[in-house]
């Protein structure tokens, strides 16, 4: 009896030991790395972080605390990096001593409650779209609709439309589109993270969003198009730049993607309203500021932080593509690195990425 | 004997030793809360200053709010009236039925039923306010949109006059009223309780002799207890109005945030609670904009502060006499 025990015990002790030991090997290797902003991109930077622990050795500690929040935690050196949808200008990074580079790109799409109406059936104009989001369309039934959709039965519901009540880079991003199509949203609105809605409500978050335009007929809204896709929200058709009517998918959305020229100050590319017959007009990417000066005990969260991204811009394309995010061009992903090992330096002036 | 008298002495100064330090301890606890409401007051305050000295007085008339950069303008008039007006409809709604339940409690409830039924009272007090909003925008939003703005609401806007409050073209049900509602259910405890502890201060022999007089329940109440505890009871509304002015989230879920006045009520608009919650995290530190937001803060604990130390001064004065 006490022999099985101790026999037992041994067993245990010797299955326990090597555990341990991976455990706290693991734990060696593992560098924490944390970041804070923009929630647009929480989705794929989640993804990202779970592959990239086993992939790169690194944990990301992440808090989609808002574009604004992230920039203000990364210019109180707080966080490893900041995330923001809208990108910062180049005075604003210079005085904040930050470099910025993007990760990802991502469409936003229109969605709507109309009781009859397909998903992708109904034509949107950017004048209609302007005028729904001013209330200047009191029904759908609306002449100026009922004519670009003779194929559709428009219910004679009263519109009501629906934005993010919480500032946030989805609304930067539909803002501008508006404000680059219609001289009258640019000079009233106009765009900004949240700006003063002519009409409609305001609901919290894309789940927000999505909530109140389910429950309302007649409702139109905007969000990431990632949501819209994993909750089967009834999207929209929208006419773009060269005058044709194209569906939010995968197709157009990198006509748009592949459009962008990445030759700007601080990768800022815009993807807003191109030309091009398959174009999605409301693309935009998103960004990562990064400290071009840490301080002595941050280079190697620096370091890790480029790591983590080298490792995502290598592997991360298929997780980024499977959530409808599209990664960046290798050519750009080349020119973010040279940045990196340009710009980032050590408080001895030595470049932290030597890769 | 010798032996006894210095063990006391020594215990007695061991004990005054001890009684410092407790005196020290307790005053250092109380003085602590001043100097945190000090502090935030003060902080507040510093950090809306900038908005103030922008935009001066106007800062509580303007009804604008444009966040969009090289045309910010920053106003209070939305948010404020936004926060009264659906805190006043909430206390609308919940005193009378505070009152019933106050009056059912001290005056018709068998004894047996008054634990349970109060206890239950107290429950709601405990439910946290996310609950509220959660069930706010998947129950009570749809029910107001569906069965009270278009059926009771559309009948209403067509009086003439008074419709216009009922008339709104916002058509999503997240409005003033819906909010109004969940604020009533969260503060009902708060005013029934208060309720029923001064409807049971009333002294027996004050009813007894009214009901000795062959007055009816309602006479009783009406004529004997509502007179007595008159003061109190506004004091307890004063309280419930002071909760309703600060709750955030679940008015954030249910109020349509919209930075418009309104002037219906189905209209959607928003409150500084609100406001505040969900701008301050896409704010820039040090911008006018959450300058603005600080000011509001400033703004909301004033009114608070007012309408606290209102219910304080009445419930104190009675419990005095």
């Amino acid at each position: 009896m006490t022999h099985g025990i101790n026999r037992r015990g041994l067993l245990m002790g010797s299955a326990a030991l090597p555990v341990a030991f991976a455990a706290t090997g693991a734990s060696a290797q593992q560098a924490t790395i944390t970041g804070a902003g923009a929630s647009f991109p929480r989705p794929v930077y989640e993804r990202w972080a779970q592959a990239a622990r086993e992939g790169a050795g690194i944990q990301l500690n992440y808090q989609s605390i808002g574009s604004g929040g992230g920039i203000n935690q990364i210019t109180n050196r707080t966080v490893d990096f900041g995330a923001s949808d809208a990108p910062l200008p180049t005075a604003q990074l210079a005085e904040r001593k930050l470099m910025q580079f993007p990760t990802v790109t991502g469409a936003i799409v229109l969605i709507v409650n109309l009781p009859g109406v397909a998903t992708d059936a109904l034509k949107l104009t950017p004048e209609l779209v302007v005028d729904l989001f001013m209330g200047r369309i009191a029904r759908w039934n609306d002449a100026r609709i009922a004519e670009l959709n003779r194929d559709l039965r428009l219910p004679p519901v009263p519109v009501s439309p629906v934005y993010r009540a919480d500032a946030s880079g989805t609304t930067f991003g539909f803002t501008t589109y508006l404000s680059r199509v219609s001289d009258t949203w640019k000079n009233g609105p106009g765009a900004a993270t949240s700006v003063q809605w002519p009409a409609g409500n305001g609901a919290r978050g894309n789940e927000g969003v999505a909530n109140a335009v389910r429950n309302t007929p007649g409702s139109i809204g905007y969000t990431e198009n990632a949501y819209a896709t994993v909750n089967r929200l009834t999207t929209t058709q929208l006419r773009n730049k060269s005058g044709k009517f194209v569906k939010p998918e995968t197709k157009t959305f990198s006509a748009a993607a592949a459009q962008a020229n990445w030759a700007v100050p601080g990768f800022a590319a815009d993807l807003i309203d191109l030309n091009g017959d398959d174009t999605w007009p409301i693309v935009s990417p998103t960004f990562i500021l990064l400290p071009i000066n840490p301080a002595a005990d941050k280079v190697e969260g620096s370091r890790n932080t480029m790591k983590f991204f080298d490792w995502a811009f290598k592997n991360g394309g298929q997780i980024a593509e499977r959530l409808e995010y599209f990664p960046l061009p290798a050519s750009v992903q080349n020119q973010i690195r040279a940045a990196w090992a340009r710009e980032v330096k050590t408080p001895d002036g030595a470049a932290i990425w030597t890769a | 004997m010798s032996a006894t008298t210095s063990d006391t002495v020594s215990r007695r100064s061991a004990g005054a030793t001890g009684d410092l330090v407790f005196a020290w301890l307790c005053k250092g606890a109380g003085l602590l809360v001043l100097l945190l409401l000090g502090g935030i007051i003060i902080t507040l305050f510093l950090g809306g200053l900038p908005a103030f000295r922008e935009f001066g007085l106007g800062f509580l008339f303007s009804t604008e709010w444009n966040p969009v950069e090289g045309r910010e303008r920053y106003g209070a008039a939305v948010a404020v009236s936004g926060t009264i007006f659906s805190s006043l409809l909430a206390i609308a709604f919940a005193v009378p039925l505070a009152f019933g339940i106050a009056f059912y409690l001290t005056e018709l409830a068998p004894q047996w039923l008054r634990r349970p039924v109060g206890i239950a009272i107290e429950l709601l007090a405990a439910v946290p306010s996310i609950i509220f909003g959660m069930w706010g925008l998947f129950v009570l939003v749809p029910f107001v949109q569906q069965k009270i703005q278009f059926t009771i609401g559309m009948e209403l806007a067509t009086i003439p006059l008074i419709g216009v409050i009922f008339d709104s073209n916002n058509y999503a049900g997240t409005s003033i009223f819906a909010a109004a509602l969940v604020i009533a259910i969260m503060i009902i405890p708060f005013i029934a309780a208060t309720m029923r502890d001064v409807f049971e201060q009333v002294p027996a022999v004050y009813k007894e002799s009214a009901y000795g007089l062959g007055a009816t329940r309602w006479e009783v109440v009406r004529n004997v207890v509502l007179p007595y505890t008159r003061v109190s009871v506004v004091g307890g509304i004063m309280l419930g109005l002071g909760r309703a002015l600060g709750e955030t989230m679940a008015v954030t879920f249910v109020i349509g945030n919209a930075n418009r006045m309104a002037g219906s009520i189905f209209d959607a608009t928003t409150t500084i609670a609100s406001v505040v919650a969900m701008e301050f995290p896409e704010s820039l530190a040090g911008s006018l904009k959450q300058s603005s937001l600080f000011a509001l803060g400033f703004i909301l604990f004033v009114i608070s502060f007012i309408v606290l130390a209102v219910s304080r001064w009445l419930l104190h004065s009675r419990m005095k006499g």
